[in-house]
């Protein structure tokens, strides 16, 4: 209507229509209250109280790639909610922010870390490794002078006050290299005793806390390779130096014991002898398709790869189908008006529904344990069946306890939609002469299936990624001896991920990485198959 | 799928007003066998639940005392279970209580702000926003897991108050999972208030937040109701983040300490753990019981439109 260059009439409906869009922003304005106003400036401005905050502490740091990201979302929400217009953005903020970082910028980060070598032994800069190798090697050098040192203490750090055998009085901690200081408090015999902005460590705080105190190592200058001096009782330090030094432009970092030359290799994120001995720990590092190439070129790691992944879909695919069949089961026999205690029925068998879902597996963990369980031991009257430790017998149970899980919810959705299935096509059916079973076959499960279909695709996807019933109830086990990762026979996907990430003393953050962007390809894959046949995105609107 | 015949096949006789002398294999056939598969089902649905109590009440306390069910009653192991020298119980329990709680509220609040905004208004990306909304329920935040942990883990070294072993970030990531999960159910539901009430409330001079906060948020009260109690038992139901997340055992959740104890000391110590685990699935049982007929509703009405 806008665009079409008009007649009288339109241009006089156009003025009406503004006159009145008008008006109501007026109405709008002048009733949103000095209460609403009130709130929304308080909230913003604690809002901007944080970030600025956070700015503050970001520009100490002067980390400015998250000071700019900050900034630029604080000017944004600050504008989104001052601004008059663009009201649906003053609603989708809120949630969108926590969405945006804590969803969709995560999953971007994992597939970064996907191409990095992110792990033990990999989880810092290159500057971090060469100071904690050099630091791990110091030992005490066999000729160093004491130093009289005091143990200050600064916001829950430590910090040396060391007074040179020269008297020149320093200043430094762990984080920070020795410094002169002038305005320190000395004692008679000219050792510094105090300085301004700290607190001195008395002999008893010294004792308890002497162990913290003997791992504190103050670099003595920037350069790692001048060492760094260590107290063992709190009042005398030395020198430590490593057998370890650093040639920075070369790059290399030599052995000064054995001699034995260990070169940085920038692909790895390590030091590397030439007999192929390396140092740990390394730095993190873009290592390309390196971690794709070990979990697919691998044998004993893409073997454990695929059957998981088979695994993973069979169980989802099976859990989905026993759910739905006893759920609909259920529903068809609980379905009848004539019978009594319907609903009694009906609450017993939402409980296990309504029951924590990650104790339910606990419990039939214990239920189905081989030597003390209950179905070992009263039901089958003692035979040691290894429900969970033998590979296919574990399945099994999976898939039973997984029945007992999710067969509420289908049932309650099923009789749901068997119900607002309208009594006049069975009627009509039955008059054109259709037999009982084919009005269900032909009728009544083909509608019921439009209705529920959405809520299979999403119980699929929900069991595709059951972490809590594999990891509670078998642990994933038995365990793969062979495999190259810890894997075990019931292991799913996401089980995968999280044992090879967080479990065990080797975590391969960049591995797990990559396992996780396989997952992401195939619900990927699996959602837009299933929303094309369903078509349920069609219908949006 | 044999029992169609059943269904119908009585139907004739059912209408007859003569009394007819009781028929048991009449009766088997038109219900009484639907009361034998009933009881079958409650025996299957209840017993693993009264397995777990008797568990809780007997006095043995190991895993193979637990099959003696309800022979011995004895309250020792709720008391054993407060007063464990390695976990903190009654700490999980109230962190649960407090991490579910916030969090429900939290994606209440924020999922009904979008879902009324894109009921309401009509804007640029509101389809898309939809087609997200959606989208982003088929990729559930645990399979970032370790990008969290990482991402946490950086933020600790700027802002240690909300970062890793903090129950404030684990919060937080959990509110990255509001708009997916239920926002779209929200929206259904708000879809079906006629906006007419709404008009009527800006004629008499109210103002868009005035219209939610005192009007549509009441009248969509029930799917409140519904998405608080599954974001509640979502929560208390997590274990992979928080495991990740919550490092300090005092900080922990039931999921996470539950999992180590039970781990740590499966079968010698059985009944504290199943005395631990009534008392944790207590709240969440009597919230879904009681609020069960919005529950029922709210899935339904997810699926049958």
């Amino acid at each position: 209507m806008m665009t079409t260059p008009g007649t009288e009439r339109d241009r006089a409906q156009i003025v009406a229509a503004k006159k009145s869009r008008q008006a109501g922003r007026i109405a709008e304005a002048a009733s949103a209250g000095i209460k609403v106003l009130l709130v929304k400036v308080l909230l913003l401005g604690i809002v901007d109280a944080i970030s600025v905050y956070a700015l503050f502490v970001l520009f100490i740091k002067q980390d400015w790639l998250v000071f700019s990201l900050v900034l630029l979302v604080t000017i944004v929400v600050n504008g989104i909610y001052f601004r008059a217009k663009g009201l649906p953005a003053k609603y989708l903020t809120p949630g969108l922010i926590f969405l945006i970082i804590f969803q969709i910028f995560v999953i971007g980060y994992s597939g970064y870390i996907a191409f990095t070598n992110y792990g033990t032994g990999h989880n810092s800069t290159k500057e971090d490794a060469v100071n904690s190798l050099i630091l791990s090697s110091q030992e005490r050098v066999p000729d160093s002078p004491s130093y009289a040192v005091t143990v200050l203490e600064q916001a829950g750090a430590y910090s040396f006050l060391v007074t040179d055998p020269d008297g020149e009085i320093s200043v430094g901690s762990p984080d920070a290299p020795l410094e002169r200081v002038s305005d320190a408090e000395t004692d008679a015999s000219g050792q510094a005793i105090a300085l301004p902005g700290y607190t001195t460590l008395n002999f008893s705080d010294i004792v308890n806390n002497q162990e913290a105190i003997a791992a504190l190592a103050v670099p003595v200058s920037d350069d790692p390779n001048d060492g760094s001096l260590r107290t063992p009782d709190g009042s005398a330090a030395y020198l430590y130096l490593s057998d370890l030094v650093y040639d920075e432009a070369a790059g290399t970092m030599t052995d000064a014991s054995t001699g034995v030359v260990y070169t940085e290799d920038p692909s790895q994120g390590s030091f590397i002898a030439e007999d192929g001995a390396d140092l740990q720990p390394g730095w993190k590092v873009e290592v390309g398709l390196a971690n794709f190439a070990k979990a697919f070129g691998t044998d004993s790691i893409r073997g454990p790869l695929i059957s998981v992944t088979l695994w993973t879909f069979a169980f989802a695919f099976l859990s989905v189908a026993t759910t739905f069949a006893l759920g609909l089961f259920l529903a068809i026999v609980f379905n009848d008006l004539r019978m009594r205690g319907r609903n009694v029925y009906r609450v017993v068998m939402i409980l296990p529904y309504a029951f924590p879902a990650f104790l339910s597996a606990l419990v039939w963990a214990g239920m189905l344990n081989p030597q003390f369980g209950f179905i070992n031991q009263v039901l089958i009257g003692g035979a040691e069946i290894p429900w969970l430790t033998n590979e296919w017998l574990a399945k099994f149970s999976i898939i039973f306890v997984n029945l007992w899980l999710g067969f509420p919810y289908m049932f309650l959705v099923c009789t749901g939609a068997l119900q607002s299935i309208p009594d006049e096509l069975q009627e009509a059916a039955t008059v054109d002469g259709a037999k009982p079973w084919q009005v269900f076959r032909l009728i009544k499960l083909p509608l019921l299936l439009v209705s529920v279909s959405p809520l299979l695709i999403a119980s699929f996807a929900f069991n595709f990624n059951n972490f809590n019933l594999i990891y509670m109830l078998t642990n994933g086990g038995p365990r793969d001896v062979t495999a190259g990762v810890n894997v075990g026979a019931t292991d799913i996907l996401i089980s995968m991920v999280y044992k090879v990430a967080f479990v065990g003393a080797n975590r391969d953050y960049g591995l797990a990485s990559a396992f996780s962007i396989l997952i992401f390809v195939l619900v990927a894959l699996v959602s837009i198959i299933s929303f094309k046949q369903t078509k349920a995105l069609e219908e949006l609107n | 799928m044999t029992i169609a015949p059943n269904i119908a096949a009585p139907d004739n006789q059912e209408y007859i007003p003569v009394k007819q002398p009781f028929n048991f294999g009449r009766w088997f056939r038109a219900t009484g066998w639907r009361h034998l598969v009933g009881a079958v089902m409650v025996v299957f649905s209840a017993f693993p639940l009264l397995y777990v109590l008797s568990a809780s009440l007997h006095p043995g306390g190991t895993l193979i005392t637990a099959n003696g069910l309800f022979s011995e009653v004895d309250l020792g192991s709720y008391v054993t279970l407060f007063n464990l020298p390695q976990q903190p119980y009654a700490a999980w329990y109230g962190n649960t209580l407090l991490i579910g709680g916030i969090t429900s509220a939290g994606t209440v609040f924020l999922g009904a702000l979008a879902a009324y905004s894109f009921s309401r208004m009509r804007f640029t990306g509101r389809r898309a926003g939809l087609l997200m909304l959606v989208l982003v329920q088929m990729f559930p935040q645990l399979l970032a897991v370790v990008a969290i942990f990482l991402l946490l883990n950086g933020i600790s070294d700027i802002f240690p108050a909300i970062g890793l072993d903090t129950q404030i970030g684990l919060i937080m990531v959990y509110l990255g999972g509001a708009l997916g999960v239920n926002t779209y159910l929200m929206y259904g539901f708000f879809n079906t208030i006629p906006a007419s009430i709404d008009e009527a409330a800006k004629l008499d001079g109210a103002g868009h937040a005035r219209i939610f906060f005192t009007i549509i948020l009441r009248l969509v009260a029930p799917i409140l109701a519904v998405v608080g109690l599954l974001s509640f038992v979502g929560t208390t139901n997590e274990f992979v983040i928080a495991s990740i997340v919550l490092i300090t055992p005092e900080k922990q959740t039931l999921a996470v300490g539950l999992y180590q104890f039970v781990s740590q000391e499966f079968s010698s110590n059985y009944s504290v753990f199943a005395a631990g685990a009534v008392l944790a699935a207590l709240p969440v049982m009597a919230l879904f019981l009681w609020l069960q007929k919005y529950i029922v509703g709210g899935l339904t009405a997810g699926s049958v439109k």
